[in-house]
Parts: C-alpha cells; sequence; structure tokens
C-alpha cells in the first residue's frame, strides 16, 4: 500500500516536472530569453557609449587684473577616474558578450555548452555589478563630496558631465538587473533539465 | 530514509557516509570552505571598524574614519551580513527543502560582496591616489593608519570573495548532478 501511495506520489511529481520543464523548453521561454539579451545588449551598450563620451570643458574666471577678466577651462572628462574607466571596459566587454550569446544562440543546445553559457552568464553578471558599483561610489562623492577629506564636490560646475554619467549609471544598474533576472532563468531551466533526464 | 542528527549540528550529517570517496572529500572541503568564508567576513568587518586615525595640520585636525564614506559603510555593512549568514549556514542539515533557498541565497550574497569590495577599491584608489582633476587630494601620507586598516580589510573582502565564489560553483555542481534522491 505504501509503495503503491509513494510510487503514485512520484509519477504525480514526474508528470509536474516535465510540465514545468516543457514549459520551460518551449518556444515561449527561448523567446523570453532572447528578448532579456536584447534588452541587456541594449543597456549595456547604452552605459558604455554614454559615458565613454561623457567629457565636459567649462571656462571660469580665475582673476581679473585690472578690468581684464583672467580666463582658465577645466575639464572633466570620463579618462581621469580609473573606475569610470573599468565602468566603460566591463560595460563594452558585456554587450559584445550579449551579442556574441545572441548570434550564436540557435548553435548551442548542447548540455555542456548550456552550463558554459551560463557560467559565461555569471562572470558577465559579476564584471557588471562591480562596473557599476565602483562608478556609483564615484558618483556619490562627485555629487556630495567629503568635507573630512576637503574633497569638494564638482556637480555642481560640471553639470552635464554629472548628467551624463548619471544616466549612464542608470543604464549599467537596468543592464545588471537584466543580467540577473537571465541568470534566474537559465538556473531554473538547468535545475528542471537536470531533473528530468535523473528522473 | 536517513534520520538528521538533533539541532546544533554540522553539515556533516548521516548523509556523508553514504557518499563515494570523492564526493566526501569535496562535501569536507566545502565545510572547511564555509569555515573560511566566516572568518574573512568578520576580519573584514572588525579590520575596517576599527580603523579610526587623526592627524593635525597647521593646527587642524584631520580625522579620518570609515564611518565618513558611504562606499566603506557599504562594505562593512555587506561584510557584516554575509558574516551572520554564514553562520546561519552551518547549522542547516544538508538534505532538507533549505538547502535549496541556500543556494540562492549564495548567490545573492556573492553578488552583494563583489559589489561591495568594488565600491571600497573604487574609494581606496581615490584615498591613495587623488584626482588632481578634481583638485581631491590623497590622504594616505598623512593617515597612514587608516590606510594600513582599509588595505587589510579589503584583502579580507577579497579573500571572502573568492570563498563565495567558490561556494557558488560547488553549488551549482550539486543543482546540476544531485547526490541525493
Amino acid at each position: 500500500m505504501a509503495d503503491k501511495a509513494m510510487a503514485d506520489e512520484n509519477g504525480k511529481q514526474t508528470e509536474r516536472e516535465t510540465t514545468l520543464s516543457r514549459l520551460l523548453k518551449s518556444k515561449m521561454a527561448a523567446q523570453l530569453l532572447i528578448s532579456l539579451r536584447l534588452a541587456a545588449l541594449v543597456a549595456t551598450s547604452t552605459a558604455a557609449g554614454l559615458m565613454a563620451f561623457n567629457k565636459e570643458t567649462i571656462t571660469v574666471t580665475v582673476a581679473v587684473v585690472g578690468t581684464k577678466p583672467i580666463l582658465q577651462s577645466f575639464t572633466a572628462a570620463f579618462q581621469q577616474t580609473p573606475a569610470f574607466v573599468y565602468f566603460v571596459i566591463v560595460n563594452a566587454i558585456a554587450s559584445l558578450y550579449n551579442l556574441l550569446a545572441m548570434l550564436l544562440g540557435p548553435y548551442l543546445k548542447n548540455r555542456g555548452r548550456d552550463v558554459l553559457v551560463h557560467l559565461s552568464d555569471m562572470a558577465v553578471f559579476a564584471l557588471v555589478a562591480t562596473g557599476a558599483a565602483a562608478a556609483a561610489s564615484m558618483a556619490e562623492l562627485g555629487k556630495n563630496g567629503n568635507k573630512y577629506a576637503r574633497w569638494n564636490p564638482i556637480c555642481d560646475r560640471f553639470e552635464a558631465f554629472c548628467i551624463r554619467g548619471g544616466v549612464a549609471l542608470v543604464a549599467a544598474f537596468i543592464g545588471a538587473v537584466l543580467l540577473l533576472v537571465m541568470n534566474a532563468f537559465t538556473a531554473i531551466s538547468l535545475m528542471c533539465k537536470s531533473v528530468a533526464s535523473n528522473n | 530514509m536517513e534520520t538528521v542528527l538533533p539541532l546544533p549540528t554540522l553539515q556533516i550529517s548521516t548523509a556523508t557516509y553514504n557518499l563515494t570517496g570523492m564526493a566526501k572529500v569535496l562535501r569536507v572541503f566545502f565545510l572547511l570552505l564555509r569555515l573560511l568564508a566566516v572568518a574573512a567576513t568578520l576580519c573584514a568587518v572588525v579590520i575596517m571598524a576599527t580603523s579610526h586615525d587623526s592627524t593635525t595640520v597647521f593646527g587642524i585636525t584631520l580625522e579620518a574614519k570609515f564611518q565618513h564614506t558611504p562606499a566603506l559603510v557599504f562594505f562593512v555593512v555587506a561584510n557584516g551580513i554575509a558574516f551572520i549568514y554564514s553562520l546561519i549556514v552551518l547549522f542547516v542539515p544538508s538534505t532538507s527543502l533549505l538547502s535549496r533557498s541556500i543556494i540562492v541565497f549564495d548567490v545573492i550574497l556573492a553578488m552583494l560582496l563583489t559589489a561591495a569590495i568594488a565600491a571600497a577599491g573604487a574609494m581606496a584608489q581615490l584615498g591613495k591616489k587623488g584626482n588632481s582633476h578634481a583638485g581631491w587630494f590623497p590622504i594616505c601620507d598623512r593617515v597612514p593608519n587608516f590606510c594600513d586598516h582599509v588595505m587589510g580589510a579589503m584583502i579580507c573582502g577579497c579573500v571572502a570573495v573568492i570563498t563565495f565564489l567558490l561556494i557558488v560553483l560547488y553549488d551549482i555542481h550539486q543543482v546540476l548532478s544531485p547526490k541525493f534522491p
């Protein structure tokens, strides 16, 4: 009696699992994954491009000699801060990776290659997360300054630089969230496939 | 159906004795790795929290504390959360329903720790080299004790990140080829 009950439960469980794995193998799931990847590609390439072209020059009067003002120009560019350079590089890597994964997607149906794609997805997500975190801490410093270290904020002078950097940062965060959702999705589908193949 | 030992018990439950040699070695290794994660996160929190230095320049006192920089506060908080989580996870039996959600939390905390160390790294680089274009001067020559503490805490944080990443890899390996029916 107990054996039959357990067999029934196993049968029901197998049925539920194949339904879920059938759902995950369906066309809708594949289309969802492709659209997530496209959105992540757009987000990370926006972030990289916007930060790469982030440069602003302002001219300020530093002294007045008699009646003639002496002007000096100051430049704010992304190359001056290593955190922003890292941000651009990492977002470029992430967008190239997403492009590659989208183009090669239909040709990678092997189980081993699925795992490889998932691991690279996780690595790329970690890179984007670190890039966004470092750039966010620098942006916060540029906006608020640090009075204890006598570091004055720069956003009141370089407004366009700060706004462009802020938008790039937001785009990178959105890209990171999309990559995270994609990671969770592939992880669950891999798990369901492995359970189904083991049963 | 194996019996689960009563709490508190480490992850070496009775199920370990059913595994083959290689799997048992891996299991013990990753238990040690979790202990290393506990130690590393604790070290990072303690070293960063005790970083305090002050110097007097022309009669003005320049004080350096980790609370002045939000990135370092985030570093301390993230490592604190990871420390508490690592302690709790040591006492979870490894074949229960909870072990599935532990994989999820492992990944989340690994990401949190990487973001924390990235932010702290950006601040540390700025404190050491400064940014001449923005008129931000380096502070490490004035408060060397503070900078040493931050460097030590970041080394511990790096070790914690690598440990968590290895634990996540092991979790994925367990998920993809489950040893328990």
